[in-house]
């Protein structure tokens, strides 16, 4: 089987964030790190290709940069990367993520795609959906568990009180929670990672030129918390906190 | 022409920006541990050092993620840099001193021997199981009466027919009660032979020893061996005399002089922490003036050992580093690592003595640390031969 995974190199979560004075974009520092939430959908698809004796590539829009990201899934052992690394791109908005790296998975070939369910840094959670439709596929999404079938896949989809068993035919694209517990890059596989094919392309390459920014009009900062309203206790403490509770709708 | 010196805003753990001497790949593998770290050691390692429990089942995910004898080549070891694995012992002695030792004598006390100086027979059988971490070593030289001063030794192996008989009791042996080989020295009518033990050899036994106050997270043992018969193919060929154990010694000093700066950071970092956040007379405490020297002689501390062991990391990959660097090293930084755990122990007043915060755990971890793998005492004479010319101790 013939597995694309979506993979985002974002700036260091553990570090903060700060936002360009023009557009509100994230400064993206030369180094960044892989999405957390993609090592899951790495770990998902490794599982997936040494059951099926099939291969994974990375399709990663953005920066090249370092390559750290990137190097780190090829170092759980991913086989191959393909990076659309585009100035042009800056700033693009969801649809057009979706249909950059759509059109870069249809000119390399895959038999399943696999995404993380939203970005650590954009979180607009749409862009697998979108790409599902570009590719036209069915699109599971929320997969804590993943199977591969003889033409199909199936997955336990994450509900609120449990899970749905969803079945597909293949090609497919299936988003993955976090709950997958990714593996630790191996110490071989880091040292391979670098010898590892990576592909760039732009998006000329892939035959897209209407490419679309989103346009941040404002960014506020969060508003602070207020203090909360401290009750005390005159035997009767209980009763005002059954209406606070009450107007909170949680009893 | 020099550049300009000019205000910067320099990190408060990594002050000297020493992450930019490392290379990507480096940087890939140290965060791989950190993570390592973070996930599987911090959140339990404070149980695991009250109760005294080693973490056997973290054995197999190091083995994975290639921790077992990482800087060696061939026999499904990972074959890092130097640098690398140093950089692994940092992270890992950053969680606890017992999980570094545990891959310092599985790969540098167990493996190293086996592969340094082992038949190819020998390296095939033993080497890969204990890279996956599926079969775990240890290393037996001190005993009982014979700490720094190997060459007294009292185990000994005589030939009876093509076979080996040995006998003697070695101390202070860590992963001894876990260890399914043991690489146990012993004296011969050819001197100082290494031997490869099977554990469930009929005459070995390894007693754990319980009541200790330091490296709670790793099993230390004692091992009796009592008549042990070896076939003739035990025994290390190509290899006589001290230089044997103390090559090995000098792998694990190098793993050590990386390891103990993880320990001094992560000290540093939690007494930094709980400095900006105690209050006292309405103030933090890292606003008055004795705290803030602490904390600088902390970071002062933690910096020169990140430097110095980078600097004897990159001439060991180089193929320039002397035994004598190694001395060195492990002097130093372990000395360091040792006073900035009792500087944040003392940072942290009250709270600095309770498992909630790392410290004392690291503190009491340094003082084995201190003593092990050659004491402070013994790498200052080896130093004081090399300047003076004069050996002070033998």
């Amino acid at each position: 089987m013939n597995i694309a995974v979506c993979v985002k190199q974002i700036p260091d979560p553990a570090t903060p964030y700060e936002l360009d004075d023009e557009n509100h974009w994230i400064i993206r520092p030369e180094d960044q790190v892989l999405d957390d939430t993609d090592r899951s959908g790495v770990e998902v698809a490794l599982q997936l290709a040494e059951a099926t004796e099939g291969t994974v590539t990375l399709y990663s829009m953005s920066p090249s940069g370092t390559l750290q990201g990137i190097r780190q899934a090829l170092a759980m052992g991913a086989d191959a990367a393909v990076l659309i690394d585009d100035p042009a791109l800056k700033g693009a908005d969801a649809l057009t993520t979706a249909r950059v790296l759509a059109a870069a998975m249809q000119q390399e070939g895959f038999d399943l795609v696999i995404a993380g369910t939203e970005s650590t840094d954009g979180y607009s959670g749409i862009m697998p959906q979108m790409m599902s439709e570009i590719l036209d596929v069915p699109c599971l999404s929320f997969a804590r568990k993943v199977d591969a079938g003889d033409g199909s896949v199936t997955i336990e989809r994450q509900t609120s009180d449990g899970f749905d068993v969803v079945e597909a035919p293949i090609p497919a694209l299936i988003t993955v929670t976090a709950g997958i517990e990714p593996r630790y890059p191996t110490f071989k596989g880091i040292m391979q990672a670098k010898s590892k094919p990576v592909t760039t392309l732009t998006s000329a390459d892939l035959g897209i030129t209407n490419t679309v920014h989103q346009v941040i009009r404002s960014v506020e900062p969060v508003a602070a918390r207020t203090a909360g309203e401290i009750i005390e206790d005159d035997g009767e403490a209980y009763l005002r906190i059954i209406e606070v509770l009450e107007q909170a709708k949680v009893v | 022409m020099a550049h300009a010196i000019s205000p910067g805003k320099p990190d408060a753990i990594d002050f000297l920006q020493i992450d930019g001497m490392l290379s990507a790949e480096e940087r890939l593998l140290r965060d791989t541990v950190r993570q390592f770290v973070a996930d599987q050691v911090t959140p339990h390692v404070d149980d695991w050092f009250n109760d005294g429990v080693f973490p056997k089942d973290l054995v197999k995910t190091m083995g994975d993620m290639g921790l077992l004898g990482m800087h060696l080549e061939g026999y499904g070891c990972a074959g890092t840099s130097a640098v690398a694995y140093g950089l692994a012992c940092t992270e890992l002695e950053a969680g606890d001193s017992g999980v570094r030792s545990f891959v310092s004598v599985q790969g540098s006390l167990a493996m190293y021997p086996i592969w340094a100086f082992g038949s190819e027979e020998q390296k095939q059988e033993w080497l890969p199981g204990m890279a996956s971490g599926d079969l775990i070593g240890c290393f037996g030289l001190t005993e009982p009466d014979s700490g720094s001063d190997p060459g007294s030794m009292r185990t000994n192996a005589k030939r009876d027919g093509d076979d080996w008989i040995l006998n003697g009791t070695k101390m202070w042996i860590t992963n001894g009660s876990i260890a399914d080989v043991a690489i146990v020295w012993a004296g011969t009518d050819d001197g100082i032979r290494g031997f490869i033990v099977p554990t469930n050899t009929p005459g070995f036994t390894a007693n754990k020893i319980e009541k200790k106050l330091s490296l709670r997270a790793s099993v230390t043992s004692e091992l009796v061996m009592d008549n042990v018969r070896l076939p003739s193919f035990a025994v290390l060929p190509n290899v006589a005399g001290l230089k044997g154990p103390l090559s090995c010694l000098n792998e694990a000093r190098f793993g050590i002089l990386f390891g103990a700066v993880g320990a001094a950071r992560a000290c540093y970092e939690t007494a930094l922490t709980y400095a900006k956040e105690r209050v006292q007379f309405d103030k933090p405490i890292g606003s008055f003036q004795l705290t803030q020297r602490k904390l600088v002689e902390m970071m002062v501390g933690v910096n020169q050992g990140m430097l110095l062991a980078m600097h004897l990391g990159r001439k060991r990959d180089a193929g320039t580093l002397s035994a004598e660097h190694v001395n060195f090293g492990k002097l130093v930084n372990v000395r360091m690592a040792l006073d900035v755990a009792r500087e944040a122990r003392g940072v942290l007043g009250a709270n600095g003595i309770t498992l909630e915060y790392p410290v004392i755990r690291h503190m009491n971890n340094l003082e084995s640390v201190y003593t092990y793998e050659g004491t402070n005492e013994i790498h200052t004479l080896v130093l004081g031969q090399a300047i003076t010319g004069i050996s002070a101790f033998a």
